[in-house]
């Protein structure tokens, strides 16, 4: 099997910050060490990419000594934190930016999906459009005249054609951008998740496509996701990401699971003056069972137990613990806070514990967030927003109910029903 | 960083992502390759530029007749300015004409990278297939232009006016290339430098405007002397003028030495502007 693509010891550093007038000072050095042929100046302070530590500098290692062969036909998934540096070697692939240190090499031509309609005009026709987008995505004029009807039929918008873009219905819009982009010819793919468009039904299309293109035609595709289950679906081979570097690579599966599990963080510990201000100091979170184990993961039947502890280091404070739990998808399910309590803090180490019960979250993997808020004047002394992550598991068979299968919905709270018979007909 | 090319047969790549490029690269087989790109998007502009409007292409004309129109007004009736013995319009509209081209090159070229930074962003092609569609794009704008002046010439003819160019006509397109470099050279520039410190910028709007009052759009060179000669004459887009009104009305300045000068900073500027370009585009969606 020969190698299609070829990263060795591929960095990426980022300058992050404001640029100001200050800058200009640093850039000015900078070039003159360049210019004598040092190196420079401000890459040797990098540090890893951790965005939840304040760095010391302002140099961010978004990717560090990467390397990895892919073969040709084989399609990579790769996977990660938010910040892992999967937009940057997604970038990087594509050659919209270039990489700090290190080399790639790639044999046929390469086409990267980073976003569907790159460069659509709202003035110019869908045919217009095609043609134009096309090009820009690296085909030839004859190319796109030769999967014209395709296009067209595939996007499902002949009626519009002649039209001008801006009076499509978004729906339209991206159903024809995504059109484009599926029939693209070259050898090697990068491909967004945000490729996968529209209404359902579409997008089912489009993963559907993207399973076509990477099991028929002998080509290979880089595919990034957050999306487990298309991953799962289009990939055999996935790269695990986390701050840059490779955690691991190996069998999508395997890959996933540990992905998975390093993502829960039931116990963690601050440093004093790490989180909080003068009046209050976060210390530690965890989840705790009510056996008082602490909770890797939690069963759908079990309660669930969130405690968190601080250091008062001013009294006379009215203080309210609050806790906030997000799903997967960064979406707010809810927050809870002992408001009502009304108590007014001396100094000293504190504890506040909040039960979740049993039966209310559903499956899934959630994050939860801690703050301490004081009023009136309601000032936040802390807000965590990442502080713990679990998952709420289920084993299916104690289900008590004759439908096995995942069930919809971020809560799945058991509610009272009543159901009667009103008459006969 | 160390790339040797020791690896066996099965190592042709067609395609080697480094972190350095060449200095000066005009990718002409990178361009070759994007040449429909290249035509789509100045389809795509030339069509943007009339779609949903009345008059259309007529827009083209609007513009240098109302300008000619306040200059005829302003610097040749109120003013009283020379124009070389030529007829007030005619010399006006020559000049108006040409410094219109670069002044739009020089323009839309100077923000290249902020306006495409979405497009530039997300998809790789040579990146100097945008400004070199902006260049294409005014041509096509200023050869429509160039019918209006045509016109007016053989207007002036009729009316028995004694002008017109001998053999310099022949040197016609190439002042309009030496143009075409100099508007996409310092418009490279200036929208490299800005990428990451926009104050630049602020200067281009103005500081065409100003540019043009040191050429002679609305003056003759022949008119100044002393130091006010060398100041406006060594304005590199000032012999283009000249240039432009010498082949068309066969009025105006135009030696070997005029030739010589203006070839040489034109190319001077080009150049520098596309090695500032290259070196800017591979990374300044970092910056911008």
């Amino acid at each position: 099997m020969t190698t299609a693509i070829k990263v060795e010891n591929l960095s990426k550093a980022y300058q992050i910050g404001q640029f100001s007038t200050g800058t200009l000072s640093r850039d000015i050095e900078r070039w003159w060490a360049l210019a004598r042929g040092k190196e420079d100046p401000f890459l040797k302070i990098g540090e890893i990419n951790d965005r939840s530590q304040k760095g010391t500098s302002d140099i961010v290692w978004s990717l560090k000594d990467l390397n990895f062969e892919v073969n040709q036909g084989e399609v990579l998934g790769i996977i990660g934190k938010n910040g892992a540096g999967k937009s940057t070697l997604l970038k990087v692939l594509s050659q919209v930016t270039t990489p700090t240190t290190g080399v790639i090499k790639m044999k046929g031509r390469i086409s990267s999906l980073l976003e569907v309609g790159t460069g659509f005009h709202p003035e110019l026709t869908g045919r217009e459009n095609i043609f134009l987008n096309g090009a820009i995505l690296g085909m030839t004029k004859s190319e796109v005249a030769r999967k014209f009807d395709e296009i067209v039929d595939f996007s499902g918008v002949e009626r519009y054609i002649d039209t001008p873009v801006k009076r499509y219905s978004s729906g339209m819009y991206v159903r024809l951008a995504f059109a484009v982009a599926a029939h693209l010819e070259s050898e090697i793919l990068v491909v967004d998740e945000v490729l996968a468009v529209g209404d359902a039904e579409f997008q089912k299309k489009c993963i559907g496509k993207m399973g076509d293109i990477s099991k028929g035609e002998g080509r290979t595709i880089l595919f990034v996701s957050h999306i487990l289950n298309m991953i799962k679906s289009l990939c055999r081979k996935t790269i695990f990401l986390e701050d840059g570097t490779i955690r691991s690579i190996g069998q999508t599966e395997v890959i996933i699971q540990e992905y998975l599990s390093s993502k829960k963080k039931t116990h963690q510990i601050w440093e004093s003056g790490a989180v909080g201000d003068h009046v209050v100091e976060l210390r530690s979170a965890s989840m705790i069972k009510s056996n008082g184990k602490e909770a890797n993961t939690i069963d759908f039947t079990e309660d669930l137990y969130v405690e968190y502890t601080y250091l008062v280091k001013e009294p006379g404070f009215r203080l309210d613990p609050n806790i906030h739990i997000f799903d997967q998808n960064g979406n707010y399910i809810f927050v809870s806070s002992d408001y009502w309590s009304k108590k007014v803090y001396d100094k000293g180490l504190y504890k506040s514990v909040m039960k979740i019960p049993k039966k209310m979250l559903n499956t899934g993997i959630y994050n939860l967030g801690v703050a301490l808020t004081s009023y009136p004047g309601t000032t936040i002394h802390f807000f965590e927003r990442d502080a713990l992550t679990f998952e709420v598991t289920e084993d299916v068979s104690n289900r008590e109910m004759d439908f096995m299968g995942k069930m919809p919905g971020v809560i799945r709270p058991k509610l009272e029903w009543e159901t009667i018979k009103i008459s006969d007909k | 960083m160390k790339i040797k090319n020791n690896y066996s047969d099965s190592d042709n790549w067609d395609l080697i992502i480094s972190p350095r490029k060449k200095w000066f690269d005009l990718q002409f087989r990178q361009l070759w390759a994007y040449r429909d790109l290249l035509m789509l998007f100045v389809r795509r502009d030339v069509v943007a530029f009339y779609k949903q409007t009345i008059f259309g292409p007529l827009w083209y004309f609007i513009q240098p007749v109302a300008t000619t129109i306040v200059f005829v007004f302003v610097f040749g009736n109120l003013a009283g300015l020379s124009t070389d013995g030529l007829p007030q319009p005619l010399f006006y509209l020559a000049g108006i004409t040409a410094w219109n081209y670069f002044s739009d090159c020089l323009k839309k070229t100077s923000t290249v990278f902020r306006d495409n930074q979405q497009i530039f962003g997300k998809v790789y092609f040579p990146r100097i297939v945008s400004p070199i569609s902006i260049i294409l794009s005014n041509l096509l704008k200023f050869g429509i232009q160039l019918f209006l002046l045509i016109a007016l010439i053989i207007y002036y003819a009729f009316q028995g006016v004694d002008f017109g160019p001998g053999w310099e006509v022949l040197l016609f397109p190439i002042f309009v290339l030496l143009m075409a470099m100099q508007g996409l050279g310092l418009g490279m520039i200036i929208t490299a430098l800005t990428t990451k410190y926009r104050d630049l910028s602020y200067l281009v709007e103005f500081g065409v405007q100003l540019m043009m009052y040191s050429t002679t759009v609305i003056y003759p060179l022949s008119t100044l002397g002393g130091k006010m000669y060398w100041v406006v004459a060594l304005n590199p887009m000032t012999f283009v003028i000249e240039g432009i009104r010498v082949s068309t009305l066969g009025e105006g300045i135009l030696t070997i030495y005029t030739m010589g000068y203006v070839t040489l900073v034109s190319t001077i500027i080009f150049i520098v502007g596309v090695i500032i370009f290259n070196r800017v585009e591979k990374n300044f969606v970092d910056t911008i």
